[in-house]
């Protein structure tokens, strides 16, 4: 690793502006991918400013029609906080999918979809659940939010405080884990709105990072059941191709996953 | 057997230190003046390397010295050696390329050395190691054994002509030959048994000491066999001589065979400190294990399997291409060819054998010995044509297993190899009893109509371990004896020393190691050190891998106890005014036998040190050596049965049972060796499923980290049940065979097995992710 100055602000204005100060600095989060690239020699930062422990980013709360997380909640603690288990079950499990059970006690949501890894988990429910990102300058919807591979809507220095989930009517999570990594291979998210409407997110298969699955979607706007998939055809171009899996094997997981998640919806 | 005798499962002594953080490794060791070394590596599989600046580097704050392959060959460093001469069918040598430490001119994998800075800290180390500028001019690489074999492929080392390090051959081709011609039924497969990276959970480390005054160094650092490392240090490298050269082998992290050799890095620390005079550190991090520990099996097969009329077998004939990398390291020609060709037998008699063996330089990393090393790659060629026969000839492959057995001990096969005992029918009678073997076809059939694809395979495997005889393996090449030596010091006060050649690094040799003198003198474990790993307390060693330290390093402690206990007879005897006939130990106390007359050890001892009445002429002391040198390889076999299910939407594995039937023989300690079956059946259930290291076609390793080599993890592997067959090894006094790597030999060819049942199609390659599983169901 090589010489940095780690910062510690108590507040999201005194982070950016530390931000604004450093020459080359970054905001360190859970760390999952920051200290890794840091110790491998790959990243340099002048600054690293955490926002782990910033109180005013950290908490669930629950409305009757949103679930928000402020950003620096721990994976752990979106997985087992009872009134985000209530209000979206489907999102609760995500997050008690993501990595183990480490990186869940480190791990936020704000550094996931900041990061946008392609093969994360958190951006699929990000991007079907039709989330608002909030951030210290502005609310980004998820539509606008992920601009592909480890790229987002975010400007230099901008900071997540919070994601906000419309509850929906129904949703489900199905995950093929990533043998070595446990990330998603592929991870497919399916959600249906309380006006009707449904959206459904794919992660760990495009090339260009979480996408939605439009042709997923129309079978099962017209019919909500696992059995409307079997008849669709995902293509693979544009499909991530590895020695893990094939763009033909992750467009199958793609159907085999969205049906799995609507299983698990009801 | 007593509470902590053979056969007891006490519980691990040494693990109240490793579990409560107080194991003492390579990095813990911090010296006086102590600086650290950075490695300058190759980012290039094949390259020239035209220029090194070092210039930039020196100038950096912390930095000592920067050295290059260039001054390390100036200072006559030996080449690195490979211990063990093969001879091509043709009658001529192996042909070895050189292998300096540092590269001095061309580097032929990811990761070579090319050059080290030494400097105050690790971090100045590794910032000035940025600033060492090299000039390469890249090559073509060969980073396959297909790659590396074409004609017109780039050649790695001149002295090896298309890149063949020897085409060997074991068996009579004729003889073979003739048994296909008169083949009722011929099976044959190919075969890829797929690379993979050790990943023991400490990183290799290494300091070098060099003490100007004495002209002497110290080594310490991560090996399985530190008495080894002095020798090719010593006699090959030209580091230090013998008795200027102390190697220290402290607690090790595993090894998996990856720690036997001498690496670079632990002859450039010794050479470094020399040249800088301050000790000089290096340990690895988990890159660096990746892309310069020696990787493991690699081979390419064709196997044919001729039978008769009655499914009896009549031939076996295999061609197999080994990849060996881009240098030969230290035991890496035995590994493919006495290793593993010489297991081809199998369980079964098979009267006509032949085996061709081309090994082949790659521009990817080293690879020799890993768990199992050759044997695991020859069963699983074996128990997979054996499954193949029985499908294709639709009998059930059990029974094919059965009526081909070896049943008649000693047999000796095709292949060198005299199997002294064996019951194979009872070990696979146990494991088809243990998974209800006779109830498959339904739990199959209620699968199949829950929409699940359900499979059963089986492994009948055979290891030749307690390597190994020595006259036998000098007779093959070997460059060394593999006996095993021992010491038994007891004190003046009756607590014990035992000083062993067999290093323990995860194997539990502290506690099983005391198990025999519990057994044979009666007293507490506690009372009894087991001291090992350092050259200068222990005369000599040959170290442990091959399965090999009950079978050849107790039983060496066993020959050491006996001299001791005639002495300690002798002397009770003298003590107690008795014959040393009547003499029989019991509890701890030499008893004159029928009578109430009892010295305890600690007595004797005292009076052997004091010396003030012991019998005519005797010398004072009770401490006694030996040497063992087995007569024989060990021959642990056993069943594996694997029952699993496939997901066929997304081809992934779900295991419902695992069993196993081995038998080792006698059990010293049941608890540790289930442990090592464990511990085995990970390491062959990871090759099968999870592991597998790749490289692209220029040569980089894909597979380079943890992200995306897959490491098993607890919730990849079943609950294993273990059954035990005994038939006593016959070559040894203990009676025992070995067990550390029969699960990592046994378990691959089952799972395999296993699946390529469930899905009803043979063409599957290891490992069997979900996606390739997926592709062979739905093409």
């Amino acid at each position: 690793m090589y010489e940095t100055t780690y910062h510690r602000p108590s507040s999201v204005e005194e982070a950016a502006a530390l931000f604004a100060k450093g020459s080359e600095a970054k905001y360190l989060a859970g760390g999952h991918t920051l200290i890794p690239v840091m110790k491998q020699r790959l990243a340099a930062p002048s600054d690293v400013i955490d926002l782990g422990k910033i109180k005013d980013l950290i908490g669930v709360d629950v409305s009757s029609d949103a679930v928000t997380i402020k950003a620096a909640t721990t994976h752990s603690d979106v997985a087992q906080s009872g009134p985000a288990q209530k209000a979206i079950p489907a999102l609760a499990y995500l997050a008690s999918l993501i990595g183990d059970p480490a990186v869940r006690h480190r791990g936020t949501i704000g550094g996931s979809i900041a990061n946008n890894d392609p093969a994360a988990d958190y951006p699929a429910a990000v991007l079907a659940l039709g989330a608002t990102v909030k951030t210290n300058k502005r609310t980004i919807s998820a539509d606008d939010f992920f601009k592909g591979l480890f790229a987002t809507a975010l400007a230099d220095g901008e900071i997540i405080t919070a994601v906000t989930f419309p509850i929906p009517a129904k949703a489900g999570y199905a995950k093929f884990l990533h043998p070595a990594s446990r990330f998603a291979l592929t991870g497919v998210f399916v959600a249906k709105t309380k006006a009707g409407d449904v959206r459904v997110a794919a992660t760990g298969a495009s090339q260009n990072g979480v996408m939605r699955v439009p042709a997923i979607e129309a079978a099962l706007k017209a019919n909500w059941s696992a059995a409307a998939l079997d008849g669709v055809n995902i293509s693979a171009d544009g499909l991530m191709s590895d020695i893990h899996g094939s763009s033909d094997y992750r467009a199958n997981l793609i159907k085999v996953m969205a049906q799995r998640a609507v299983t698990a919806a009801g | 057997m007593g509470v902590e005798g053979i056969g007891a499962s006490v519980v691990r002594k040494e693990d109240r230190r490793f579990t409560t953080g107080k194991g003492r490794y390579v990095d813990d060791i911090k010296l006086m003046g102590m600086t650290h070394a950075q490695f300058v590596r190759s980012p290039h599989a094949h390259a020239k390397v035209k220029s090194i600046d070092t210039s930039a580097a020196m100038k950096m704050p912390g930095v000592v010295a920067v050295l290059t392959g260039q001054q390390i060959v100036d200072d006559k460093v030996g080449n690195l050696i490979c211990g063990w001469a093969i001879t091509s069918k043709d009658g001529t040598p192996m042909k070895m390329g050189a292998w300096p430490a540092m590269a001095p001119e061309t580097v032929r994998f990811v990761g070579q050395a090319v050059a080290v800075v030494i400097a105050e800290t690790k971090n100045q180390a590794k910032d000035a190691a940025e600033a060492v500028v090299v000039d390469y001019e890249e090559l073509p690489a060969a980073a396959d054994i297909r790659a590396a074999i074409k004609p017109g492929a780039p050649q790695l080392h001149p002295e090896a002509p298309g890149n063949v390090i020897y085409d060997w051959t074991i068996g009579d081709e004729a003889a073979t030959d003739a048994a296909f011609k008169s083949a009722a039924n011929v099976v044959s497969l190919d075969i890829t048994n797929n690379r993979l990276v050790p990943n023991a959970m400490e990183p290799r480390a290494a300091i070098g000491d060099y003490n100007e005054a004495e002209e002497h160094f110290t080594l310490y650092t991560t090996s399985q066999n530190p008495h080894v490392a002095r020798l090719v240090l010593s006699a090959f490298y030209n580091i230090a001589p013998e008795h200027k050269l102390r190697v220290v082998a402290p607690d090790v992290g595993g090894g998996f065979g990856s720690k036997i050799f001498i690496y670079p890095e632990e002859m450039v620390a010794l050479w470094a400190s020399k040249k800088v005079g301050r000790p000089v550190k290096w340990t690895g991090d988990r890159s660096e294990a990746f892309l310069t520990d020696a990787h493991g099996r690699d081979h390419l097969t064709k196997a044919e399997l001729a039978l008769d009329a009655g499914n009896k077998i009549t031939g076996l004939r295999v061609k197999t291409y080994a990849n060996l990398g881009a240098y030969m390291s230290l035991f890496s020609s035995s590994v493919p060819t006495y290793l593993y060709a010489t297991l081809l037998s199998g369980q079964y008699n098979i009267p006509n054998i032949f085996a061709e063996v081309i090994s082949v330089y790659t521009n990817t990393t080293p690879v020799d010995a890993y768990r199992g090393a050759g044997r695991p790659e020859a069963s699983f060629v074996v128990e997979r044509l054996l499954e193949t026969a029985a499908r294709q000839l639709k009998v059930d492959p059990a029974e094919l297993r059965r009526k081909n057995f070896i049943t008649t001990f000693p047999h000796q096969t095709p292949v060198i190899m005299a199997y002294d005992v064996g019951d194979f029918g009872a070990s696979l009678d146990a494991a088809m009893k243990a998974i209800d073997y006779a109830g498959f076809a339904g739990r199959k059939a209620k699968a199949k109509s829950e929409g699940k694809l359900r499979g059963i395979g089986l492994s009948c495997y055979i290891e030749a371990c307690g390597i190994a005889p020595s006259k036998a393996v000098g007779s093959l090449g070997a460059g060394v004896g593999l006996w095993e030596s021992a010491e038994v010091r007891v004190n003046p006060v009756g607590t014990i020393e035992i000083l062993t050649g067999s290093h323990s690094h995860g194997q539990g040799h502290e506690t099983t190691f005391c198990q025999l003198v519990a057994e044979r003198l009666g007293v507490p474990i506690s009372q009894v050190q087991i001291v090992h790993g350092d050259t200068d307390k222990v005369q000599f060693g040959m170290g442990t891998y091959g399965s090999r330290s009950a079978a050849v390093g107790l039983t060496a402690i066993l020959k050491a106890m006996e001299k001791v206990e005639s002495k300690a007879k002798k002397i009770a005897a003298h003590q107690l005014e008795a014959s040393e006939n009547d003499i029989v130990i019991e509890g701890g106390m030499f008893k004159v036998a029928g009578t109430d007359k009892s010295i305890a050890l600690p007595m004797v001892a005292l009076a052997a040190y004091t010396a003030h009445n012991l019998p005519d002429g005797m010398e004072p002391g009770l401490k006694e050596g030996a040497f063992y040198d087995p007569t024989n390889f060990t021959f642990p076999a056993g069943a594996y049965i694997c029952e699993l299910e496939v997901d066929s939407a997304t081809g992934k594995t779900s295991f419902v049972n695992f069993v196993a039937a081995d038998d080792f023989g006698r059990l010293i300690n049941p608890m540790i060796v289930e442990g090592q079956v464990h511990g085995g059946l990970a390491q062959g259930i990871g090759q099968a499923l999870l592991e597998g290291a790749v490289y692209d076609s220029s040569g980089q390793l894909v597979t380079a980290s943890f992200m995306d080599y897959t490491m098993p993890r607890a919730d990849d592997l079943p609950s294993f049940k273990l059954n035990h067959t005994t038939t006593l090894c016959p070559g040894n006094p203990l009676g025992v065979k070995g067990c550390g790597e029969a699960g990592a030999i046994g378990a691959s060819a089952a799972v395999i097995n296993a699946i390529t049942d469930a899905i009803g199609n043979n063409k599957l390659e290891m490992p069997a992710t979900p996606d390739r599983v997926w592709h062979a169901i739905h093409g």
